[in-house]
């Protein structure tokens, strides 16, 4: 299956050793900012917009889309010890992570009005995630989010967005020396919500940063997680789920910038697609800088059409201007669950449905297994039926 | 006793320009207990005769009955055909990656015989059917047939036979890429089957080599999408000797 890429795909990816012309950081329209009037207001072939449908942005990307207090529900629940608390724009412990990337995250760093900051302390072991839950009640926001967690605590921070919205948001991750932080971000959206999202995540000296992205609904959600490290020895691992259905747009783009020596990083998303327009777009940038020596990353995107007329753009980018590192590497492949297969499993007495079901299931347990938070993984394999059982519907 | 019964079978498939009749009329009853050798040149439409008996979608009957017990295999769809009896061990079997031999084996024995397995008989099942084959267990924690070499993929072709023990084994080609070795340990996993009384198999075999270790009661000359001659072993002797010259000019096989 990996080498057969259904036409409608693309899995152009690049590696460059040496230096670049135009680095990866530079391929964009505008440097980095805060400042949504830094950036042009985007038309559609930008190289960081050229896979999304603009008009379904619903107004992000040009400034028409205005905060109608209506927009999400905040609510976070936290063991003793974090401390959560509301901040008006002014905080100095916004920003911190790094600023925004495109002109929708930019916007939402400039519209936002209250952020919310949840602060591990530093030693804290939590034995209960934090739990945050993003609801959206059909106006439109724009949010901003702080975890901070210091130096040698754990702790696991739980996202789930339901209901319907149409958010830019911005959240960003300080991770302290030797800390460990797993985020788990669901996106489990009404089909008619449109999230944008920049996660920016500093990885402090010897910590350790797991990300979770998994995406089910909405009918446009566009995040945009970015790992840098602050200090060496950092550790990075994202993972992403998704499964796009019928006219869906469901697009990740990662960008792992190893300007640190001696870090590491892992990237493992998998998705599948089912329905005619689902869309999925997976972007896996890694950037090893000169001084970067000692990096060891990995990533790696894998997709499996499920019918016709879905399509996947998957593009993975390494760009490398050291030599001294220990490994590098990116792999992308999009296959589809094909008759031969459906033949095959049903040659051996299994219905067609439960050979669908088979294979689907077999191709995220790894990544679930991955994972490794046993809570996440029922949960995620009871969706993941939930979505099969819908489409056969 | 089981018994498959082909008759007058005609089969097109879909070509650039229009529909290409394989079968052309093909007659062939298989007991239980029994061993057909079905021998032919390449393009003789041997593989479509199995492919067709399974239920692949890309053939069309045009004509003629396939019964299992007298039962109507043609409408039955391809997982009903192998709940019913009946097996074929494929000649280019696919990948199917993300499902485990193990996951794979398991649904499929549960399918067929109706009921899961009990846990502990099955796991020592599989795994002296997988001694006896010279697979090592690590093979079941593989995907299926990913990045298999030919003979691990035969030797889980002959697995799945003696795990599901149809009524009807279609063996296609299954000696073909096969070294001296693993044709050896295949076939007494054939043998091993067949030895049970219960099977009849229908051996599709473009060379004589496989009926050294697998012995056939009925040898069928394949050609024209017909069965042109039938006869008992002697008539492979004579197809090692004179090869398929005689039936490709009798027949007129189109390449």
């Amino acid at each position: 299956m990996a080498d057969n890429t259904p036409v409608g795909s693309t899995t152009d990816g690049a590696i460059q050793v040496g230096g670049p012309q135009q680095p990866i950081d530079a391929r964009v329209s505008a440097p980095a900012s805060y400042d949504v009037a830094d950036f042009p207001v985007p038309h559609g072939r930008e190289e960081e917009w050229r896979f999304t449908p603009l008009a379904r942005l619903r107004g992000l990307h040009d400034g028409t889309a205005v905060a109608d207090g209506a927009g999400v529900k905040v609510e976070v629940s936290a063991p003793e010890g974090v401390t959560v608390e509301t901040v008006g724009r002014d905080d100095a412990r916004l920003g911190r992570a790094g600023k925004p990337v495109d002109r929708v995250a930019a916007q939402a760093f400039s519209a936002f009005e209250k952020a919310s900051v949840i602060s591990i302390p530093k030693d804290a072991v939590l034995t209960e995630p934090v739990r945050v839950s993003v609801h959206g009640e059909g106006g439109v926001a724009f949010g901003h989010q702080v975890v901070e967690i210091g130096a040698f605590a754990e702790a696991v921070v739980v996202i789930d967005h339901t209901g319907d919205a149409t958010l830019a948001a911005n959240v960003e991750y300080l991770i302290g020396d030797g800390a460990k932080l797993t985020v788990v971000s669901v996106q489990d959206w009404e089909p008619t919500a449109v999230h944008a999202a920049q996660h920016t995540a500093l990885v402090g000296r010897d910590a350790s940063f797991k990300s979770v992205i998994v995406t089910f609904g909405g009918d446009l959600v566009r995040l945009h997680p970015r790992v840098v490290y602050g200090a060496p020895g950092g550790e990075a691992e994202l993972y992403g789920l998704y499964f796009t259905d019928e006219g869906q747009h469901q697009e990740h783009r990662l960008f792992v910038d190893h300007d640190t020596p001696h870090c590491r990083s892992n990237v493992a998303y998998k998705g599948a697609l089912q329905g005619k327009d689902a869309h999925a777009v997976w972007i896996g940038d890694v950037l090893i800088r000169a001084a970067a020596e000692g990096t060891d990353t990995y990533e790696l995107n894998r997709n499996l059409v499920l019918t016709d007329g879905a399509r996947v753009d998957s593009v993975p980018n390494l760009e490398i201007e050291t030599g001294e590192i220990v490994g590098a590497g990116h792999a992308s492949a999009t296959g589809r669950f094909d008759d031969e297969q459906l033949f095959y499993l049903m040659a051996r007495g299994i219905p067609a449905e439960e050979a669908r079901r088979l294979v689907v299931r077999g191709f995220f347990a790894e990544l679930v297994q991955q994972i490794g938070i046993p809570e996440l993984e029922e949960r995620l394999i009871g969706k993941i039926e939930a979505e099969l059982e819908a489409a056969v519907a | 006793m089981a018994t498959l019964e082909i008759r007058d079978l005609h089969v097109s498939v879909e070509v650039e320009n229009g529909t290409k009749e394989i079968l052309r009329g093909v007659d062939l009853t298989v007991k239980q207990g029994e061993t057909h050798a079905i021998m032919g040149p390449n393009g003789s439409g041997k593989s479509t005769l199995a492919y067709s008996l399974a239920g692949h979608p890309k053939y069309t009957i045009t004509g003629g009955t396939v019964t299992l017990d007298g039962e109507d295999v043609l409408a039955m769809s391809v997982d009903e055909r192998a709940r019913a009896g009946v097996f074929l061990a494929m000649q280019y079997p696919v990948e199917v990656p993300g499902v485990s031999v193990s996951n794979f084996l398991r649904t499929s024995a549960t399918a067929v015989r109706g009921e899961a397995p009990k846990l502990r008989t099955w796991v020592k099942e599989v795994k002296s059917a997988m001694e006896q084959l010279q697979m090592d267990p690590s093979f079941a924690e593989r995907n299926v047939n990913e990045g298999f070499s030919g003979g691990e993929k035969k030797r889980h072709e002959i697995l799945q036979l003696e795990l599901l023990k149809p009524k009807i084994a279609i063996l296609d080609e299954t000696d073909s890429g096969l070294d001296v070795d693993a044709l050896r340990v295949v076939s007494e996993g054939v043998n091993r089957v067949r030895e049970t009384g219960e099977v009849g198999t229908l051996l599709i075999t473009h060379y004589t080599r496989i009926l050294r270790y697998i012995k056939p009661d009925f040898v069928h000359v394949f050609a024209n999408g017909r069965v042109v001659e039938s006869g008992g072993a002697e008539l492979a002797d004579k197809l090692e000797n004179e090869g398929y010259e005689a039936y490709v000019t009798k027949g007129g096989v189109t390449a």
